[in-house]
C-alpha cells in the first residue's frame, strides 16, 4: 500500500494515465457538489412535493445564506492551506454587534466591524511571520470572540436594524431570494478568486508557496488578503444571520465553524494545495442547508438522529468523491 | 549552572513555569489563602486533560492534517457506555471500564478505517465520525441510568496525603507513554511517520498499521476518560467531553509538541494541563465575568503559541 501524502509538496508528480480519462473524471469530479445537491433537492421533491415551491424554497433555505457566506469566509483561509476554527464564535460575535450597536450607533458599529476584519488581517500576518499552526491560533481566537460576544450582548436580545431586515425580507419576482442571493455569492467570489490574475497569486499561495516566493510575490501580503477576506464574509455572514433572526444571542453562530468546513469539503475543497471552488463551496453550504433539517424531516427522521445524518451525508460524498478521483489515475 | 541551561532548553518547561507563575499571582492574590488546596483542585482537573491531551499528542504527531476531532463525541458516548454498563453497582465497575475502553478503541479504529478507505483528511473523517457517534450517544443516553457506583465516585476523589491519587495514576501512565514514545518501536515509528511518512515507508515502518494503533489509542484514551468524568462529576452526560476539544489540542501545542509533527513533548502535557486549570482558577479567583474570562483564555494560549513561535520552515 502506498502511504498518502499529508505533507504539503510542492510540485506533485504528473499523473501518468491517459488525459481525456483524467479530463472526464475531473470533470465528474467538479459536477459532484451539484449532483449532491441534486440528489437532495429529488427526495425532497419527491417525498414533499409541495415544498418545490417559491415559498418552500424561502422557508426551507431560510438560513442558507448566513451558512453560504461562512462557508466562503472558510474557503478563503483553506484556499492558502489554512484553517479557521474560530468562524462560529466569529459570527455569533459580529451578529451581537449588528443586534446592538450597529442598531444604536451605526458609526461605532460600523468601527467595531471594520476593526474586526482588521484583526483577521493581522492573524494572517501573525500566522504567516511566527510560521504558527492557524489551528491553534484560531482555537485562541475562537475563546476571544465568543468572549467579546458575552460582554457585548451579556443576555440574548438585541434587535436587528430596520434597513438589514428589509434587505434579507426581500421577496424578488420569480426566484425565491435565498437562490438569488446564493447565485450572487458564487458568482461574485468565483469571479474574483478564479478569474482575476491577484486569485491566481491568493489561490497558489496555499498551492505551491515555494514557486510564488521565488517568482517575487510576497506570501505575507497573500496570507493577509486571505485572512482580511475570510474576516469580510464572517461579517457579512452574521449580518445576513441576523437580518434573518432579528435578534441575537452570543451562541448563534457556534455551530457555523464546523458547518462550513463541511460546506467546503462537501464543495470539492481539499484541505491542502489551494484547491477549492467557490461554487462548489455554495452548493455545498446549500446541501447542507437542506439536508440539515428539511430533508430530515419529510423523511421522519427523529431529531436525535439528524447530527448523524449529516455525518452520514458528508461520508457518502466523499465515498463517492474517492470512487471518481481512483479513475482519475 | 549547566544543568540550568539545559533545563531552560526543554521545550516544555515553559507551560511548568507558566503554571506555577499563575499560581503564585493566585496565592498572591489571595494572600496565601487556599494554596494546597488549588494544586489539589488543579491536580485532580488536569488529569482528565492529561489523558485526552496525551492521545491526541500521538495523532497530532503523525503529521500535518492530523488531529482527532471525534473526542468530545467519543467521551461522552463512552461515559455513557461505563455507567450503564456499572448500572451503579460497585461489583461492575472493572467491567465498566473495560467497556469503556472498548467503545473509545473501536470508535478509533472506525476514524482510522474512515481515512483509510476513503482517504480523506484525519479532520473531516472524524468529524464526519463525531457527528455520527453524538447522535448515537444522544439516542443511547436517554432516560438511563446515569449515576457512577457510589464506589467508583469514591475512587475518582481518592486522595493520599493531599495529592489525588487518580493524578498518581496518571503520572505513571505518562511515565509509560513517554517511555513508549521514546524507547519502544511504536513510538519511534509514530516519530518517524510524522518527520517524513514516506522515508518511513520506505525504511520499512508499516505506517497503515501505526497509524490505525495510533487512532485506536486516541480513542480508547478518550473512552477511559469519559468513564473517569462520569464518576468525577457524578454522572454522564452527552456535553460532559465538549470542552476536551479545544483543550486537548490546546495542552497538546502549549505543551511543547510539533503540530508540523514528528516531534512530541509528554512532560509538556503535564505542564500544559496544569497551567490551563490554574489558568481559569487564577481568573475565577479575581472574579471577572464569563465574557472577560474567555478573552483572556483566548489571548494567553494565542500569546503562548506566538512567544512559543512555530518551527523555521525546513524547505
Amino acid at each position: 500500500m502506498r502511504p498518502e501524502m499529508t505533507a504539503i509538496t510542492p510540485g506533485t508528480a504528473p499523473r501518468s494515465s491517459p488525459r481525456g480519462n483524467a479530463a472526464r473524471a475531473r470533470m465528474l469530479r467538479s459536477l459532484l457538489p451539484a449532483l449532491s445537491l441534486a440528489l437532495v433537492l429529488i427526495a425532497i421533491a419527491w417525498l414533499n412535493p409541495r415544498a418545490i415551491s417559491y415559498f418552500g424554497f424561502n422557508l426551507m433555505l431560510n438560513l442558507a445564506i448566513p451558512i453560504a457566506l461562512a462557508t466562503i469566509a472558510q474557503m478563503f483561509v483553506i484556499a492558502g492551506n489554512e484553517l479557521d476554527l474560530s468562524i462560529g464564535t466569529f459570527v455569533g460575535f459580529v451578529g451581537c454587534v449588528t443586534a446592538t450597536w450597529l442598531r444604536d450607533a451605526p458609526l461605532i458599529g460600523v468601527l467595531v466591524l471594520l476593526g474586526s476584519i482588521g484583526v483577521y488581517a493581522l492573524l494572517g500576518a501573525l500566522i504567516h511571520l511566527r510560521n504558527l499552526p492557524s489551528i491553534v491560533v484560531t482555537l485562541g481566537m475562537s475563546f476571544v470572540w465568543q468572549g467579546l460576544a458575552i460582554l457585548v450582548l451579556p443576555k440574548p436580545g438585541g434587535k436587528a436594524p430596520d434597513w438589514l431586515l428589509s434587505i434579507m425580507s426581500f421577496k424578488p419576482p420569480y426566484i425565491p431570494f435565498p437562490i438569488l442571493a446564493a447565485l450572487l455569492i458564487a458568482v461574485v467570489v468565483h469571479f474574483g478568486l478564479m478569474r482575476t490574475s491577484y486569485g491566481v497569486i491568493l489561490r497558489g499561495s496555499g498551492g505551491n508557496a515555494a514557486a510564488l516566493r521565488r517568482a517575487g510575490w510576497s506570501l505575507l501580503r497573500a496570507k493577509i488578503a486571505l485572512f482580511a477576506l475570510t474576516g469580510l464574509f464572517g461579517v457579512l455572514s452574521g449580518m445576513a444571520l441576523i437580518g434573518i433572526t432579528t435578534s441575537a444571542d452570543a451562541n448563534i453562530g457556534n455551530g457555523y465553524t464546523l458547518l462550513s468546513i463541511a460546506g467546503v469539503i462537501l464543495g470539492g475543497g481539499e484541505f491542502v494545495g489551494g484547491r477549492v471552488s467557490p461554487i462548489g463551496a455554495v452548493l455545498g453550504a446549500l446541501t447542507l442547508a437542506l439536508a440539515a433539517s428539511p430533508l430530515l424531516t419529510f423523511m421522519h427522521i427523529p431529531p436525535d438522529w439528524q447530527v448523524a445524518a449529516n455525518g452520514a451525508i458528508l461520508i457518502i460524498v466523499l465515498a463517492a468523491r474517492v470512487l471518481i478521483s481512483r479513475r482519475e489515475r | 549552572m549547566a544543568s540550568v541551561r539545559t533545563l531552560l532548553e526543554k521545550p516544555w518547561i515553559w507551560s511548568f513555569v507558566g503554571a506555577l507563575v499563575v499560581w503564585l499571582a493566585t496565592i498572591a492574590f489571595t494572600g496565601g489563602y487556599g494554596a494546597g488546596g488549588m494544586v489539589t483542585a488543579a491536580l485532580s482537573l488536569a488529569v482528565f486533560t492529561v489523558i485526552v491531551g496525551v492521545g491526541q499528542m500521538f495523532v497530532i504527531t503523525l503529521g500535518p492534517g492530523n488531529v482527532d476531532l471525534s473526542l468530545p463525541a467519543n467521551i461522552g458516548l463512552a461515559s455513557a457506555v461505563a455507567m450503564k454498563v456499572m448500572g451503579g453497582s460497585d461489583s461492575m465497575i472493572v467491567v465498566g471500564l473495560l467497556a469503556a475502553l472498548a467503545c473509545g478503541a473501536a470508535i478509533g479504529a472506525i476514524n482510522y478505517f474512515l481515512i483509510w478507505a476513503l482517504r480523506i483528511p484525519p479532520i473531516i473523517a472524524t468529524l464526519s465520525a463525531s457527528f455520527i457517534i453524538q447522535s448515537v450517544d444522544i439516542s443511547f443516553g436517554r432516560g438511563l441510568q446515569i449515576k457512577p457506583p457510589p464506589g467508583f465516585a469514591d475512587f475518582t476523589n481518592w486522595q493520599f496525603l493531599g495529592i489525588p491519587v487518580l493524578a498518581m495514576l496518571t503520572v505513571v501512565f505518562t511515565i509509560g507513554a513517554a517511555l513508549a514514545l521514546q524507547r519502544m518501536i511504536y513510538g519511534r515509528s509514530v516519530l518517524a511517520i510524522g518527520q517524513n511518512i514516506r522515508a518511513a515507508w520506505l525504511a520499512g515502518v508499516d505506517v497503515g498499521r501505526i497509524r490505525f494503533l495510533t487512532y485506536t489509542l486516541c480513542g480508547a484514551l478518550g473512552g477511559i476518560d469519559g468513564a473517569l468524568l462520569a464518576g468525577y462529576f457524578r454522572g454522564a452526560n452527552v456535553d460532559i467531553g465538549n470542552e476536551y476539544l479545544l483543550a486537548s489540542i490546546a495542552v497538546v501545542v502549549i505543551g511543547g509538541t510539533s503540530v508540523a509533527g514528528g516531534k512530541a513533548n509528554v512532560p509538556g502535557v503535564w505542564g500544559a494541563g496544569l497551567f490551563l486549570v490554574l489558568l481559569l482558577t487564577m481568573l475565577n479567583t479575581f472574579g471577572v465575568s464569563a465574557g472577560v474570562r474567555l478573552v483572556l483564555t483566548g489571548l494567553i494560549i494565542v500569546g503562548v503559541i506566538t512567544a512559543a513561535g512555530g518551527e523555521k520552515a525546513v524547505r
